[in-house]
This record gives C-alpha cells, structure tokens and sequence, in this order.
C-alpha cells in the first residue's frame, strides 16, 4: 500500500510519456510480466551461447600462431649458439 | 703522430712473428671449439643420440666412460640453454627443444636421434622425423 502513494508522488515529475506507459503495464497485468521475464532470460542465455562460440576458437589459433612464431626466431639464435659450441653439439 | 705513420708502413720480420702468434692463438681457439675424439667416436658409433629435448642421450645399454661423456656434455649445453633463453626472454626448455630440432637436423648418415614416437632412429641421407613443432 506504499507503492502508489509513492508512484504518485513521482508523478509530479514524470513526463506524460512514463505516466502512461505505467498504466499501460497495469492493465497487461501479472501474466505478461511473467512472460516477459521468461523471455527475457530466455533472450539472454541465447545471446550468451552466441557470443561464447565463436569467441574460444580465435584465442585458440593467436596462440598457436605466437607459439610458432617464437620457435622460428628462436632457430635462427639456436644455429648461432650451436655453432659457437661447437665442442658441445 | 709520428709512432702511428711509422706502424703504416711494410711488415718487418718482427710484425710478422706477431702476426704468425695471433693466427696460432686463434687456431688454437678454433680448435677447442671441436669435439673431443671420443665423442665423436660414440656418436659415430651409435652409441650417443640426440634426443628431442635437445641433450645427448645414451642410445641402449652405453659403456660408463660413454655415459660420463653424455652428462659431461648435457651439463654445458644445459648451461648454455639458460643463458641463452634469459636473454631471449623464453624458458630452458623452449630453447633446447629449438637447439634440439637443429641439433637432429645437423646428423649425419649413421647416427643416432630420437624421432617424434620416442625411438632412436638412425639418420640416413633422407632429412630426419623431426617434432612437429620444429620449424
């Protein structure tokens, strides 16, 4: 019993779009809320599914990519060390 | 001044015996960068492999003498892996198993490496099994 009086008192400020968009609510009542709120998870889990999946395959290639990288500028270091040690190798 | 125009000037035979000592230290210098006799007799011989990691490994059952000779070796390339890896910012290991594929790839007709499956392989005039990741 709180609500509307405060709801009211709010209304001083609220331009008419808002006033008339929470009668517009009142009258879909609860079942549509429900609805909504269904759907709206429903929405969201969706779009978290999409954006994980093309997301884990990208991390996956740049590391290799670095990886291989690494050992090719590395090899052209190791032929130097090797040959410098050559007693050893 | 006048030191450095007379240094200019033709050989004298006492140049030239300075020159002759220079070439001799570097020789020398040359030399000791070559595998001693008996490793390269065991690694003729099949006795001394080159594994994957990028150290020397004893290929069946080696004699003492030949396995002092491996942990001998692998103990210096070990300390050269460390060196070099810190200044090229990547791990030991990242290094050897580099130095490693090189290494394989430097054998010749007759001696021993470890291909991708862990076995010891005899390398012939074909290019060796080399790791995957090698590059």
């Amino acid at each position: 019993m709180i609500h509307p009086e405060l709801t009211r008192r709010a209304g001083a400020v609220t331009p008419e779009l808002m006033q008339g968009c929470e009668k517009q609510m009142r009258r879909m009542g609860r079942p549509f809320i429900g609805a909504a709120v269904l759907m709206g998870s429903v929405m969201a889990l969706t779009a978290c599914v999409s954006v994980s999946a093309p997301d884990k395959p990208i991390v996956i290639e740049l590391n290799i990519n670095i990886k291989h990288e690494l050992i090719v500028e590395l090899a052209q270091d190791a032929k130097k060390t090797i040959d410098e040690h050559g007693d050893i190798f | 001044m006048f030191a450095l125009g007379n240094y200019s000037k033709r050989p004298t035979p006492k140049r030239l015996a300075t020159a002759v000592a220079v070439l001799a230290l570097v020789s020398a210098t040359a030399a000791s960068a070559q595998r001693d006799p008996a490793y390269a007799a065991a690694r003729a011989a099949g006795e001394v492999g080159e594994r994957m990691d990028g150290y020397l490994g004893a290929v069946g059952a080696a004699a003492p003498d030949v396995r002092k000779i491996i942990s001998d070796i692998n103990i210096k390339r070990k300390q050269v892996y460390f060196e070099q890896a810190e200044e090229n910012h990547v791990t030991p290991d990242q290094y050897a198993f580099t130095a490693g594929c090189t290494a394989i790839d430097r054998t010749v007709p007759g001696e021993k490496y470890q291909a991708p499956d862990g076995s010891w392989a005899t390398r012939t005039s074909a290019p060796p099994r080399k790791h995957p990741q090698c590059p």
